[in-house]
């Protein structure tokens, strides 16, 4: 086990640097740069700049500065935010995004679960289809939709929540169901689906001839085979909501992390897009391990063994 | 349990509801406190190296320069409590009030000179820098080579070409080391004594008092600044002097800042207490406005905004700055200046601020907007001498123009693209103009949305045939929007080039007659409407949401806030 560990380790950090890499390239072959503005700037003061953020270095100096850099954990100063770093910007934002995102994933488990397992009991009858009607909602609707339908009805037509902005819980409401709302869709489908599956298997109708109540027959034998491919999708789900959403944090005024996925590119702020995207791919690699071991533990079938050489 | 789940339910809608009845109470007009949406975070708060509005409009509140702009948009003393201006109006002597910064020391001439230095200082990349090329060896300074602590001349080459060298794989500029460059004697700004400031100007600069209230001539606290360069990042070395102070900056989320008790001009500042709010989204806005979470916002979402000036919730603002295309002149059939001016003249302007734009903007029949000042105190650029220079939507003469140039009727005519950089609003514009053209002159174009780099890029490099562009203005003189269009000028971007025209604009830069100079700059208008390397669409308007609580409310024609005078006032009941 430790060696499995171990190992993986290696291959996260391999995969990280495979991606700081192919970004740094390619977000280079994008036209124009960092300082491109409506009003350009004379050649001598650009010249300035770029001296001041080593932009005048040949590319394969930047490249392997800026790989040293990363394996000590400085991602550089940010070329739009003059006077912030990226380690600043991600330091900043990320506990803001992963707070809300904590509340949606809470969400879309206590909501999507239990809507699955209640739609699959009544296959085919007006429950499950209530189910599905939800579920085909939820994937259909784009959040920017969502976002402002929630926010009309419950802050300009109820006013029961502030319309938008950060610091109270009553202004997380909005955004964490919107953030939610796929993901309680997704979620409810993957589980009815399963849930049908297991509640064909033979263990099943063995546990239901024992005598055993429906009760205790869904949460006793059938919720736990479910729950592999819940999460499995909650790991990657986990990395990508609680790294923040463009579209929910620009609606609700959320000082979060997914404005920078979309800003940082149109800006050319390279050591921001480089930060944001190592720090996605290194949380998105690490959920997936996380995944690997809750396997094991879920199903016993499951387990790491190490190869004996012989 | 179904019971008990239901109670649960209506208990938690019942707390919800109580705590929005709490939190929606209408906020007293008694208060002197507003909300403002700034609609952005700023991108630095060090107002030497910042460059946009929004961070204008936070320095503008924090620092105090030579002079501020009064709500005429006329420069008034400040810091300096008057001034002397030598016969040849390239020598300005400052004197100093008593001020304080907010670490309790004395606002001195020495700040100044170090403020400005610093601003021009190669090292600093500051790209307002030029800002303060009016200064006397301010350019040189900035242009200059640094080689351990001393400045130097870049070294040129028998042709007069500047001088690099291969070093590694990097290209480094050669300093002339003959030439020394040293800012304490070669730069025109020099603390006489502790309330004294001496200006010097490479040459007349009738502008110059509007500059000193820009951000970046402002003075920074030099032993402040000079002993952390990270003074900008962090809000308790933010060491300023201006009617506020910033006291709470949440990245991306808001900015407060409260009065400062230690302002020399306090007693005007009615306001204890600005709130700055980072919302990006102009729906978002609208409704936290609606909601009373906001007193005002710099943005309002253009659907709304006919109901919005209607109800009195909106208000629409003068802005010095023009929307228009530009025409790329080296390439045919647009190097040809009929085919120019029948693009030009099938335009219904009228139509696109009435029926797209609809901010209230003017059709533009010139290129400098309304609003920038003549030779004659009072009197306005554009309706001194030439007003119009076109009559908008002259269908007759666009098409007899067309086929003077061998195009009846369009016949004949390359297809080509019309290109933009991505948003609805431009798009919109776009589309009607496609029309306008293929139904008044019977030519085709393509359009074509590019993002925001890849747009200037190919703006830059020519590599296009018509392109939207806009301009605001950086001061309050035609000259921000005519010293443009001079041969090879960086914002040039259309190959323009006509040696009259350029020569019109170096002649409005060394006279000292202020007549002489917008004589100059009316005749080089008059020539750039003539060759027409672009087609002016409509001057810009800068709408903005403000309750009817805020009194004197104050944004300049270049988009700067002011709420140094602003107060909030109780509204009657029922309002």
């Amino acid at each position: 086990m430790p060696r499995f560990i171990l190992q993986r380790m290696l291959s996260m950090i391999l995969v990280v640097l495979i991606v700081a890499s192919g970004t740094f390239f390619m977000m280079r072959l994008l036209p124009s740069g960092p300082f491109a503005r409506e009003k350009k700037l004379p050649a001598e003061i650009l010249k300035n700049l770029e001296a001041r953020y080593h932009l005048d270095d040949p590319l394969w100096k930047q490249y392997v500065d800026y790989m040293k850099n990363l394996l000590r954990g400085d991602l550089g100063p940010s070329f739009k935010y003059k006077n912030r770093t990226v380690n600043n910007i991600i330091n900043d934002g990320f506990p803001v995004s992963a707070a809300l995102g904590v509340v949606a994933v809470i969400l879309a488990v206590v909501i999507g679960i239990p809507l699955g397992i209640w739609g699959a009991l009544g296959q085919n009858g007006w429950q499950d289809r209530l189910v599905m009607f939800v579920a085909l909602l939820g994937v259909s609707v784009p959040n920017f939709i969502m976002a402002v339908l929630l926010m009309f009805v419950f802050a300009m037509w109820l006013r029961v929540v502030p319309a938008a902005g950060w610091g109270s819980f009553r202004q997380i409401i909005l955004p964490a169901f919107t953030l939610a709302g796929y993901p309680i869709a997704f979620l409810a489908r993957l589980v009815r689906s399963s849930m049908l599956e297991v509640l064909r298997q033979e263990y099943i109708t063995t546990a239901r001839a024992k005598g055993l109540s429906e009760r205790l027959v869904v949460f006793r034998h059938a919720l736990r085979n479910i729950l592999i491919p819940v999460v499995t999708v909650l790991g990657p789900l986990i990395a990508a909501v609680f790294t923040g959403s463009f579209v929910v944090e620009k609606i609700f005024a959320i000082p979060g992390l997914g404005r920078y996925y979309v800003t940082s590119i149109n800006d050319r702020d390279y050591t921001t897009i480089l930060g944001v995207t190592v720090f996605y791919s290194a949380l998105l690699v690490f959920m997936n391990f996380l995944v690997d071991l809750t396997y094991a533990w879920l199903d016993p079938r499951i387990r790491y063994v190490e190869k004996k050489v012989s | 349990m179904r019971k008990s789940l239901s109670l649960v339910l209506i208990a938690v809608l019942v707390v919800v509801a109580l705590l929005g009845t709490v939190s929606c109470k209408s906020s007293n007009g008694g208060i002197q406190e507003v909300t403002y949406n700034l609609g952005t975070e700023p991108a630095a708060i060090d107002p030497a190296i910042t460059t946009g509005i929004p961070e204008a409009n936070i320095e503008l509140q924090v620092f105090d320069g030579l002079t501020r702009i009064d709500d005429k948009n006329v420069p008034q003393p400040a810091i300096a409590e008057s001034w002397t201006i030598s016969e040849d109006l390239k020598t300005y002597v400052f004197k100093l009030r008593d001020a304080e910064w907010t670490d309790g020391t004395p606002v001195t001439a020495d700040d100044f000179e170090y403020a400005w230095k610093r601003a021009l200082s190669p090292d600093l990349a500051s790209e307002y820098a030029y800002q303060l090329y009016y200064v006397k060896g301010g350019e040189a300074f900035n242009t200059s080579i640094k080689v351990d602590s001393k400045y130097y001349v870049q070294a040129v080459d028998a042709k007069g070409e500047p001088l690099t060298k291969k070093e590694g794989d990097k290209d480094v500029a050669v300093p002339d080391m003959t030439k020394e460059i040293d800012p304490s004697k070669d730069v025109g700004v020099k603390a006489v004594d502790a309330k004294t400031l001496q200006v010097d100007l490479e040459s007349p600069t009738p502008y110059f008092l509007n500059l000193t209230a820009f951000p970046t001539l402002m003075p920074v606290c030099k032993a402040v600044v000079s002993a952390n360069d990270k003074w900008a990042a962090d809000i308790t070395t933010y060491v300023t002097n201006g009617p506020f102070k910033l006291i709470e900056w949440s990245h991306n989320e808001k900015m407060v800042f409260e009065k400062n008790a230690t302002y020399w001009d306090k007693d005007k500042v009615k306001l204890t207490k600005i709130t700055y709010y980072m919302v990006e989204d102009e729906s978002t806005a609208l409704s936290m406005f609606q909601s009373g979470q906001l007193d005002a916002s710099s943005t309002v979402p253009v659907a709304e905004l006919p109901s919005l000036v209607t109800s009195g919730d909106a208000q629409i603002l003068p802005y010095l700055g023009t929307y228009y295309y530009l025409v790329n002149v080296t390439k045919k059939p647009f190097s040809d200046v009929r085919v120019r001016k029948a693009l030009l003249l099938a335009i219904d302007r009228k139509g696109i601020v009435t029926s797209i734009t609809q901010g209230g903007q003017i059709p533009a029949l010139a290129y400098v907007p309304y609003g920038l000042p003549d030779a004659l105190p009072g009197s306005d650029f554009r309706k001194t001498s030439q007003e119009d220079f076109y009559k908008d939507n002259d269908i007759a003469t666009a098409k007899a123009l067309l086929a003077e140039a061998g195009y009846p009727d369009g016949k004949g005519f390359p297809s080509f693209t019309l290109l933009y950089n991505t948003s609805n609003a431009h798009k919109s514009i776009a589309e009607a103009i496609q029309q306008m053209w293929n139904k008044n002159l019977g030519i085709s174009c393509t359009l074509k949305s590019e993002e925001w780099g890849v747009y200037m890029d190919d703006r830059t490099h020519l590599n296009y045939s018509v392109a939207r562009a806009g301009w605001i203005g950086d001061y309050m003189d035609p000259n921000t929007f005519l010293d443009m269009w001079v041969t090879g000028g960086g914002n040039n971007d259309t190959g323009y080039s006509n040696k009259s025209y350029d020569a019109l604009i170096a002649k409005s830069k060394t006279t000292a007659d202020p007549a002489v100079r917008m004589t100059a700059l009316h005749d080089a208008e008059k020539i750039l409407m003539t060759d027409m390397p672009i087609l002016p669409i409509y001057y810009y308007t800068n709408p903005v949401l403000l309750s009817k609580k805020i009194v004197n409310f104050f944004q300049s024609t270049l988009g700067f806030v002011d709420w140094k005078n602003a107060s909030m006032q109780e509204l009657p009941k029922g309002s």
